[in-house]
């Protein structure tokens, strides 16, 4: 149960973000530019880095969630699965090594980014607002987990809802729908 | 030295948004609504709790700039802000909203830390749900902010004056510096 009255068809994220929208509101704005932006990591790249945040900060319901719209940009599931293991032998660019690096950190402390980590990502072709961009993601989903675990939300009953949710957030992306959500009542629990 | 190539002599978050105002302006627009917005929080307690969060982050410029502008909505002469920050245990605060700042503590560590007992005593002490929600996304925002400032190694002023003069410009609301100041 969570802490406080949210509607029950809503798990994790989406119910707060129904809850308050005048909260919301900046949220979403400012993850659609992150995550589905102009910008010179793919999707998938982007999404890989919320993924393994969420994944350091036991947020099962961000974890999974991001991992399936990671899984979904990338057309396979290993790349996401590797990562959370372990970035070094990931199969992904060096540059994405050095980058996860970075939002690791960043998840620890903004103080346990190292030098030599922004060295190792500009040596390997990472760009100002490349290394800016990972740490605004990493900063940002310390916030979502804190939002979605702080205040108690519940898991989907039905593993489903996340194909459902990472169908939403790549073919739509991270603003309210503008029907909003009551068509999701009584099935997607 | 900043990590990126931020505008020279900006302290903290303000050039960070001015290297990437696409992205600042919903940062400044979520602090407006947070800490300006509608609620049964006073805004000086809201700075009060940024402070808190940011204080035990170690973020030197979120904690030092929001206890500044905290200070200023508390009013002149009043301790409230130093002693939360020094003993959250033994400031003279209301219950409530020391059982509030003990959420925005556990939320710091992790959201996980928050437990069913947490909520009980906040509530018990009346806090409502939108209260003890705009809490734990407070909390969880400046776990945002104080990772931004820092891990990006933003200029972080050593003069309280200079803070000072933040928190009188802060209180006046977030607004998105322009690009080319």
């Amino acid at each position: 149960m969570p802490y406080i009255k949210l509607e029950s068809h809503l798990p994790g994220i989406t119910g707060l973000l129904e809850y308050s929208k005048d909260t919301a509101q900046p949220i979403r704005d400012l993850t659609q530019v992150l995550l589905r932006g102009p910008s010179s990591l793919s999707e998938a790249e982007r999404e890989l880095i919320a993924t393994v945040v969420s994944h350091g900060n036991q947020c099962v319901f961000c974890t999974t969630a991001h991992t399936a719209a990671a899984d979904l940009l990338a057309g396979e599931s290993e790349t996401a699965a590797c990562v959370k293991t372990d970035i070094e032998t990931a199969p992904v660019s060096e540059k994405m090594k050095a980058l996860l690096t970075i939002a690791k950190q960043t998840r620890e402390s903004g103080k346990s980014v190292t030098e030599d980590s922004i060295t190792r990502a500009k040596v390997a072709g990472a760009t100002d607002i490349e290394i800016h961009d990972t740490v605004l993601i990493a900063a940002l989903f310390c916030l979502y987990n804190r939002y979605v675990d702080g205040l108690g939300t519940s898991l989907p009953e039905n593993e489903e809802y996340y194909g459902v949710l990472a169908d939403r957030i790549v073919y739509h992306g991270y603003t309210r729908l503008p029907q909003g959500y009551d068509h999701l009542k009584g099935n997607n629990r | 030295m900043a990590h990126i190539n931020v505008p020279d002599g900006v302290p903290g978050i303000r050039s960070l948004v001015m290297f990437r105002p696409e992205t600042g302006q919903h940062l400044y627009a979520l602090a407006e609504v947070l800490l300006r917005g509608d609620s049964t929080l006073t805004q000086a307690e809201r700075e009060l709790m940024a402070a808190y969060v940011s204080r035990r982050n170690e973020c030197v410029f979120c904690s030092s700039s929001h206890a500044a502008a905290a200070r200023c909505l508390y009013g002149e002469g009043d301790a409230t802000v130093d002693d939360v920050l020094n003993d959250l245990d033994a400031s003279n605060i209301s219950p409530k909203l020391k059982s509030l700042l003990q959420i925005a503590g556990k939320v710091q560590i992790l959201g996980k830390e928050v437990k069913q007992d947490d909520i009980d005593v906040a509530r018990g002490l009346g806090a409502t749900d939108k209260e003890i929600h705009d809490t734990v996304l407070i909390a969880a925002s400046f776990s945002m902010f104080n990772r931004y400032v820092d891990g990006l190694a933003s200029l972080t002023p050593t003069n309280p004056e200079e803070y000072k003069e933040m928190g009188k410009r802060m209180v006046q609301g977030y607004v998105l510096p322009p690009n080319n100041s």
